[in-house]
């Protein structure tokens, strides 16, 4: 009985479960000492997700955008790099998709095609950048990556001033041209026959006008088992887990570390660089605008990626579950005033007991050795 | 001119002494062999805390040591993780650097009715016509650094757990008792840092009163090579670049830049220098890897 209890302690997945379990206690505790009511914050947070079709759809919408900045840091993981420039990159992805989808004229489908292109290539060279400071001079990708974000930042606040990108004397600029908008039955729904079927279905009708429902969701699955394809069934995959496993080995193998550091980043940036294309594509106001601090996807991907074991495909849950509890966060504090902010605190313990997961090891090569002890 | 000058070091040391208290954060964390990217969570902690006692005390002295200590607690659980459990010292930093601004978000809606930044503090720390007593506190302080790291045996005690904690180890030192106290130090010195952007350069706590400086001190820290007046020196070449956003975004000023393209500035130069230098230094040996007594 207790080696199957330290057998179990040592599975990875359960060690993740329990980092989650013991952020909703760290955060229960938090919120007993500041006067909150745990119980009903809790249940408010997990019903208010369930309560209408509507809010479900919210929390599908947010889960879009953390999936692929998840994918991007896990996949980044894999070849021993952190990649903290979520940010910066969704942000150079928005500006590259904004400006490609409302300056040029296209037809539909290829447009969009086109937006997602470009903004992959975009966020894959900002990445890439700091690949090669990391590959060629040796800077700690943690540092390069946060001064990016804070320059992509910036440099999208400069854009929105820039005649003919930002609309004057607005917080925005131009919006992407609405034949390339990824919401679902976008046209339909504001037609008059579109307007005359909804008024009679009310579920419906809220969630077509009530949400920005659209396809990208479906495209960020579809990215998650594209990485687990390139990572585990392609050569090149092959050669950035190699590097991440060990790099010595790797090179004497006679696989090329610094470039599979530069590639890796490329495809890290593109994954957060379409995650920007899909955001603008798909949910108002389909422009960028202007930003006092970073939109937080970035560092999202952070915890989905850990959450998950870098495992792609477990991304999706977990980008699931993070966005489930963000969006019951905010409506938690709009409805019982208890501060939003115990969902970052509960984030930040979940993401320790992942740093300190050897925790877990340490507790079971005890209970194990007690076992032997016991034996004798 | 000399006006514009005087005003322009002015303003760099005001926004030098919160980096330079958060670098020197960085250099003994560092040194005693232990990586703190959780320093800007630590500062966030700190600003808040700085902010928050000393709107409800008055007394700016004593918001600023709360700082202090609020930025050594929130250490004291990166220590944990790093120095007994083994854990990866990046991802704990991340935990902290989640930790810190939930922590200080929580806590100010708590107490400052729903709101995320604090009410202005009635008093900032004392100033002489525009410098802030933090900034002789901050030189003072990388003085007692250097003279402890390099003139003491607790430096060279610091300094061997850093370098080769094993021989340290067999020197009859307490290897983790040294890391404990640097990574706790390095949490009171950062939440200093944060202090002192909310008791002297600015009077009340925002959601981005600390953006990215605890970062730039880390850079500081590697641009300096790991030594106390060094990072001072990259400080003040930051805080610089800081000075510079505020003297060329004013109204008057000679050229006209947009003020999104002057802010890049600090975090623009940070990349330059450390593609300059960072292949000329070089960390600590041990620095980031844990120790396990006995391997």
């Amino acid at each position: 009985m207790r080696y199957k209890i330290a057998e179990l302690l040592n599975k990875s997945v359960i060690k993740i479960v329990l980092a989650i379990v013991l952020g909703f206690l760290v955060g229960a505790i938090a919120l007993i000492l500041a006067g909150y009511d745990p119980i009903a914050s809790y249940s408010m947070m997990i019903t208010s997700i369930f309560s209408s079709p509507q809010n479900m759809v919210q929390v599908l919408i947010l889960t879009m955008p953390n999936i692929l900045t998840g994918l991007s840091v896990a996949f980044a993981f894999k070849t021993g790099l952190f990649n903290i420039g979520g940010e910066g990159q969704y942000l150079v992805g928005c500006m590259a998709a904004v400006i490609v989808g409302g300056e040029l004229k296209m037809p539909p489908v290829i447009n969009i095609i086109v937006i997602m292109l470009v903004a992959i290539l975009a966020g894959g060279l900002y990445g890439a950048l700091a690949g090669l400071l990391k590959a060629k001079f040796g800077i700690h990708e943690v540092i390069t990556t946060i001064m990016l974000n804070w320059i992509a930042l910036y440099f999208n606040n400069y854009l929105i001033s820039v005649p003919g990108i930002g609309v004057k004397n607005t917080q925005y600029s131009i919006a992407i041209k609405q034949n390339a908008w990824t919401n679902i039955l976008s046209n339909w729904k504001t037609s008059s026959s579109g307007k005359a079927y909804l008024a009679s279905h009310h579920t419906l009708a809220t969630i077509l006008l009530g949400t920005d429902i659209n396809y990208g969701l479906i495209i960020a699955i579809a990215a998650a088992i594209f990485i687990w394809f390139l990572l585990y069934k392609t050569t090149f995959g092959y050669q950035v887990r190699a590097v991440g496993l060990n790099k010595e080995a790797a090179e004497f193998a006679g696989i090329g570390v610094n470039k599979n550091i530069i590639m890796t980043m490329f495809v890290a940036g593109g994954l957060a660089g379409l995650a920007g294309a899909l955001q603008m594509a798909g949910s108002a106001p389909h422009a960028l605008s202007t930003l006092a601090t970073e939109p937080g996807y970035g560092f999202n991907g952070i915890t989905v990626a850990l959450m998950a074991n870098s495992a792609p495909i477990g991304c999706i849950f977990t980008a699931f579950l993070l966005s489930g509890l963000q969006f019951g966060g905010s409506t938690m504090q709009m409805n019982l005033g208890t501060p939003s902010e115990v969902v970052n605190i509960m984030i930040g313990v979940i993401v320790f007991f992942v740093a300190v997961a050897s925790m877990f090891t340490m507790l079971s090569e005890k209970i194990k050795k007690r076992r032997v002890k016991n034996a004798d | 001119m000399l006006t514009s000058i005087l005003l322009a070091i002015s303003i760099t040391l005001m926004y030098s002494a919160p980096l330079i208290f958060a670098g020197l954060g960085g250099v003994i964390s560092e040194n005693a062999g232990v990586v703190n990217i959780g320093i800007e969570g630590m500062m966030t902690i700190g600003a808040f805390a700085g902010a928050a006692v000393g709107y409800f005390t008055a007394n700016p002295w004593l918001g600023f040591l709360a700082g202090g200590l609020a930025g050594g607690m929130l250490a004291l659980i990166h220590a944990v993780a790093c120095i007994s459990f083994r854990a990866d010292q990046t991802i704990s930093g991340v935990a902290i650097n989640f930790l810190g601004p939930g922590l200080a978000l929580f806590l100010s809606r708590k107490l400052f009715q729903g709101g995320t930044t604090t009410k202005p503090v009635p008093n900032q720390l004392p100033s002489f016509h525009g410098n802030y007593v933090t900034i002789p506190i901050v030189l003072l302080f990388v003085l007692i650094m250097w003279f402890v790291l390099y003139k003491t045996s607790v430096g060279l005690r610091i300094r061997a757990v850093g370098e080769n904690p094993a021989a340290a180890d067999t020197l009859g030192i307490n290897v983790y008792k040294v890391k404990y106290l640097s990574v706790f130090t390095s949490g009171v010195l950062s939440g200093f840092g944060g202090a002192a952007m909310t008791l002297a350069v600015v009077s009340n706590f925002t959601p981005s009163t600390i953006s990215g400086q605890g970062f730039i001190a880390l850079a500081a820290v590697i641009f300096g090579k790991w030594k106390p007046h060094g990072t001072m020196c990259a400080c003040l070449l930051f805080g610089f670049a800081q000075a510079l956003v505020v003297i060329l975004g004013g109204s008057n000023s000679i050229i006209q830049i947009p003020s999104s393209i002057l802010s890049m500035l600090p975090y623009v130069l940070t990349l330059i220098i450390l593609v300059a230098f960072v292949g000329k230094s070089t960390a600590p040996k041990a620095d980031g890897i844990p120790y396990v007594k006995g391997q």
